[in-house]
């Protein structure tokens, strides 16, 4: 069921920081380390290093880095729940719709099967 | 902006999956996230139109679903305003999204493609109060630049 008590702060920004590939391939990468610096980071991509620090800068105000300065380097982090809040929404109304949508699709092929009957039967020999 | 799209290959034409989506019989057929009977529905299809939907959830609590058509094309397209209350309480509370119907014809039935957006939840009310608002609209101008968009070839 959709709790629509529950207050999802931030889960726009969420969702529009996510639409961008290159924010989601920088999230794919902080998956899979405990952490990485910003040269490092913009290391696989091929855009030059203020704009994955614009980048960094957008996922940082959603909540979805944390970024410490470690002497003259900068060391970024994946932080995971303001994406659990969005996938949560997600599921959510996935799991109110999709069952629905199952028992639509069984509803209009039982009418489809009534209307073929029906015109087999009015069918002249 | 939040949005949910689910898919469905249906073995039914189309205008049999317009009627399920916009006649109070059809939709009182499906609607609701349990395999529960709808309690009743009540459906105005006609642009401008509103629809009403009640019905329980396994837990035993009545909900109801209102809106108002917002388009109607015949057999291919459809799009609802959604609100939504619980226990037959009005918590509109500004929390209106819209839902979409897309219905694409293929050999011997119906391509349909749902479309649940959120468009103005209550997190979004009150961070637009708190004045996020214009860091979401700077948000948006980001990736609306095309200079930037040449840059997200990445994705694998």
């Amino acid at each position: 069921m959709v709790n629509y008590s529950q207050p999802q702060p931030d889960l726009d920004r969420v969702f529009a920081t996510l639409a961008d590939p290159t924010r989601r391939a920088i999230l794919a990468q902080l998956a899979q380390v405990e952490s990485l610096s910003v040269s490092a980071l913009a290391e696989p991509f091929a855009i030059k290093l203020p704009a994955v620090m614009k980048h960094l800068d957008v996922l940082g105000a959603a909540g979805l880095i944390t970024r410490n300065k470690r002497g003259r380097t900068v060391d970024v982090r994946l932080s995971a729940r303001p994406l659990r809040g969005a996938s949560e929404w997600l599921r959510d109304y996935e799991r109110f719709w999709s069952p629905a949508l199952d028992r639509l699709v069984a509803h209009a092929e039982r009418k489809e099967a009534e209307l073929r009957a029906v015109k087999r039967r009015r069918k002249p020999r | 902006m939040n949005t949910l799209t689910l898919v469905r290959r249906i073995k039914a034409r189309p205008s049999i999956v317009f009627d399920a989506l916009t006649t109070a019989e059809g939709i009182a057929a499906w609607w609701g996230p349990d395999d529960l009977p709808v309690v009743g529905a009540e459906v105005d299809a006609r642009v401008g139109g509103a629809y009403r939907v009640r019905f329980r959830s396994l837990d035993g609590r009545e909900h109801e679903a209102n809106g108002v058509f917002l388009e109607l094309v015949a057999p291919r397209r459809i799009v609802m305003s959604y609100r939504y209350s619980l226990g037959g309480e009005d918590e509109e509370r500004g929390r209106t999204s819209r839902i979409e119907f897309e219905l694409a014809p293929f050999a011997g039935g119906t391509d349909l493609t749902f479309t649940h957006v959120d468009l103005a939840n209550e997190a979004s009310v009150r961070s637009h109060a708190r004045g996020w608002g214009g860091a979401l609209d700077k948000l948006v101008e980001h990736w609306a630049d095309p200079g930037d968009a040449a840059h997200t070839n990445t994705e694998n």
